[in-house]
């Protein structure tokens, strides 16, 4: 991410408040994570799988603002979104 | 570092079978997100799980029975809502979910669909609707729009199919919803409500079969549908049940249409017994 | 009355009240049905009884609806039953099916009228016992039990809730029209606990629990909705774990067990009843209603010097094949009357190896034999 000026909390929030992990070997290649991801985080990538599959991928994940679509959207439970608990719980305070 | 707790993927974890993944469904196959928001709506519900029991028929929405860490109970095809009716008058501590496709709850099912809603039992069903029976093929099924293509309708579905929340509301459902995969986060929401509904609720999840409705209906891939459903969808929260018709291309209305109260089968239930024991005691 | 509402002492009832007073006797506390001539009365009187004792009555939008909801009810760790006449009989078969693959304990009373189709609903026949062993589609065993009066009616309901739990499978009652509608004087005892069989349940604590996992007696113990073992049960071909296993092999692992469990244990389930065979050359083989008749005909036969004898099959299926077998070493003729064109004749025959003669006397249905069509049959075998 381009920043026009570096926010005073930057130290801390430069950490992304989810990370997003693809099972390589769950997924599928439908494409519906990278379509509907609403801040473009993940991709499809070039990459296929061993089953032969195009593989989705992280393409920008700090961008990911945990809203936890792609895990719900994906067929094959094979996207999981591990909240940064630590930023949320900064957020919060 | 991360912290796991409470994240999504340990909620699934508690109620997904995990060591039968992968699951049977194509890829692309609609199913697998909307089981992934019923896992939700479970831990959401507050529902205690060892009192759910998940009862669906025969198709490929009919396999969510096995892959729900829950008592779960994989029935014939079209009788889930019977069973599900046995187990929970035989019970009533216990939730009885039915998940299962159009073809089977709606086609071979179609009587004990409507008589249950007439009954108002305890129960909350959960409908895929892929416009057609993915198991065997895709053949037409009763929510097939006129004029789709299916390997049983080559040159254009000739009949008129169900509107399903109207057939549910004239059958006296007393919760309808309807929404399409792409709509999860309302999905989630609604099923929590459905869950803890007391009475007959109603859930149709329109959903992508690209395996063979889509090949034969212009949306080879999963995203063909639902950037479909994407352009088509129209949220409208009390829709009237008459208006939500689906046809090939036309809109496709989604929300919360119903949710009404009336004394459901087990409270008549409890106060028959009440008379019959005065009534036995008296003479 | 007791207070939990059993009935005991000398009742004039009809079959089918005796039905229904049994079931609730042994245990029974929910029913689902559809009406249907002459079953009705089961039914009804089921209605008026459960919501006293404490059970649930209700009436399902057709037959198909009602045996599912048994079997759901039998999951939540009730017992249940249906009742039924042919046509119903019929849309049953599916879902009997579906109980024995997941071995579900359940009472299906079919109370039989003559067919096919809606033939005389009013009227007798016995015309659905091949259906009832070999009604639903695939390779299983079954129990089915033929009751002759209104007191037998009532003892072998009992009976049939207690094998049902014992063996984990659906057991028909195959009664008939004239049973069912006749009265008679039915001694109802005081059932104690000690007389009824519940189905085994897991052991708590005793790790990971497999619904088709069984011991030696092949039939494993049942767990039920709501207790915790989150477990999987389906209608497909499977493991012991219960889930989906789609190959030749468990087919064949779990159809042994289902046809073992039920062939093993035939001597505990099979009942018949005996009168004059030690030294009969003619054996009169009948069930039902048609035993009564055929008992007298042998009687009179005997009057007349003839040396007939009467097997009664109490149970039908399993079939009473090693008794058959043994008469048939030493008896020239088996005469087999029965309200249809002919159906457990072919078991009969079968049995006796060809070591003995087996006639029918068939009967289309609408009415019961004449104990004199009977004798006739023993008089032309003897001459
Ligand atoms: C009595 C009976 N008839 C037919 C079938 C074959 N069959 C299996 S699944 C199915 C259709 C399922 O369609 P649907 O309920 O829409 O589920 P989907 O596969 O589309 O999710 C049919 C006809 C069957 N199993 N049992
Ligand atoms: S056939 Fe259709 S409904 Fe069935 S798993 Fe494949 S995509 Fe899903
Ligand atoms: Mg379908």
């Amino acid at each position: 991410m381009k920043l026009w000026r570096t926010p005073f909390d930057h130290n801390h929030s430069a950490e992304p408040l989810a990370y997003v992990f693809i099972d390589r070997e769950r997924c599928k290649g439908c494409g519906f994570c990278a379509e509907y991801c609403p801040c473009d985080v993940l991709k499809m990538g070039s990459e296929l799988s061993s089953k032969g599959y195009q593989l989705a991928v992280v393409k920008d994940g700090d961008k990911c603002l945990a809203c936890g679509f792609c895990e719900l959207i994906c067929p094959e439970f094979a996207v999981k979104l591990t909240i940064n608990n630590k930023v949320h719980s900064e957020i919060k305070s | 570092m991360p912290d796991h707790e409470g994240n999504g993927h340990s909620i699934i974890a508690k109620y997904l079978r995990q060591d039968r993944l992968p699951h049977i469904w194509c890829p692309a196959c609609g199913i697998g997100p909307a089981l992934n928001c019923f896992l939700r709506a479970i831990d959401k519900s507050g529902l205690d799980p060892d009192k759910i029991s998940v009862i669906s028929g025969i198709g490929c929405s009919g396999r969510v029975a096995g892959y729900v860490k829950l008592d779960s109970f994989h029935t014939t095809h079209g009788r889930a809502i019977p069973f599900a009716t046995g187990l929970k008058l035989a019970n009533p501590e216990l939730k009885a979910v039915v998940f299962s496709g159009d073809g089977d709850l709606a086609a071979i099912g179609g009587n004990h669909l409507i008589h249950a809603a007439r009954r108002n039992v305890d129960m909350t069903v959960i409908c895929i609707n892929n416009f057609n029976y993915g198991m065997t093929g895709g053949q037409v099924g009763p929510t097939a729009p006129y004029d789709v293509r299916t390997s049983t309708t080559p040159y254009g579905n000739f009949e008129s199919p169900f509107n399903l929340p109207l057939l549910l509301y004239a059958s006296g459902a007393t919760y309808i919803a309807r929404w399409t995969v792409l709509h999860l986060h309302q999905l989630e929401n609604t099923m929590t409500e459905a869950l803890l509904k007391p009475g007959f609720s109603f859930v149709e999840v329109i959903s992508p079969c690209p395996a063979v409705y889509g090949r034969m209906n212009k949306e080879p891939e999963g995203l063909d549908s639902l950037k479909s459903y994407e352009k088509r969808s129209i949220i409208k929260n009390g829709a009237d049940p008459k208006d939500v018709g689906i046809t090939q291309n036309g809109p496709i209305i989604v929300g919360k249409f119903i949710d009404v109260d009336r004394p459901t089968l087990h409270t008549n239930l409890a106060v028959v017994a009440e008379r019959a024991k005065k009534q036995v005691k008296n003479s | 009355m007791t207070d939990n509402g059993h009935l005991s002492g000398e009742f004039f009832i009809n079959g089918d009240v005796a039905c229904a007073e049994g079931a609730i006797s042994a245990g029974c506390r929910f029913f689902a049905g559809y009406p249907i001539t002459p079953a009705t009365e089961i039914a009804e009187r089921m209605s008026r009884r459960l919501p006293v004792v404490g059970g649930t009555y209700i009436q399902m939008e057709d037959e198909i609806a009602s045996m599912n909801a048994i079997l759901g009810a039998s999951w939540a760790g009730v017992k249940s039953m249906t009742s039924t006449s042919g046509p119903g009989f019929s849309l049953m078969m599916e879902n009997i099916g579906l109980g024995v693959m997941l071995e579900t304990p359940c009472v299906v009373v079919d109370i039989q009228r003559a067919g096919p189709s809606t033939g005389l609903p009013t009227l007798v026949g016995q015309q659905d016992v091949m259906q009832a062993r070999w009604g639903s589609h695939g390779s299983y065993e079954i129990i089915a039990l033929s009751p002759d009066s209104p007191q037998h009616m009532f003892d072998l309901t009992v009976k049939a809730f207690n094998l049902s739990e014992k063996y984990r499978v659906p057991v028909l009652i195959m009664s008939d029209e004239v049973v069912g509608h006749m009265s008679e004087k039915v001694v109802i005892p005081e059932i104690s606990a000690a007389d009824l069989i519940y189905r085994k349940m897991p052991q708590i604590g005793s790790g990971p629990y497999h619904p088709y996992k069984a011991d030696e007696s092949l039939v494993p113990p049942m767990a039920i909705a709501g207790q915790g073992y989150r477990f999987h049960v389906t209608g497909l071909t499977h493991d012991e774990s219960g889930y989906p296993a789609m190959t030749a092999a468990a087919q064949d692992r779990l159809i042994t067990r289902l046809v073992d469990k039920i062939k093993t244990h035939a001597d505990d389930i099979i009942l018949y009843d005996e009168y004059m065979t030690d030294d009969a050359e003619i054996v009169v083989c009948a069930y039902g209603i048609t035993s009564r008749i055929a008992r007298y005909a042998v009687k009179l036969a005997r009057q007349q010097g003839i040396k007939a004898g009467f097997l009664q099959l109490i149970t039908l299926w399993p079939f009473a094949e090693r008794r058959v077998r043994e008469l048939a070493s030493r008896v020239k003729t088996f005469i087999v009357p029965e309200i249809n064109r002919g159906q457990i004749v072919y078991e009969v025959e079968r049995c006796s190896c060809g070591k003995a003669r087996s006639l029918s006397v068939p009967h289309s249905g609408g009415d019961v034999h004449k104990p004199e069509t009977i004798l006739a049959a023993i008089k032309e075998c003897h001459a």
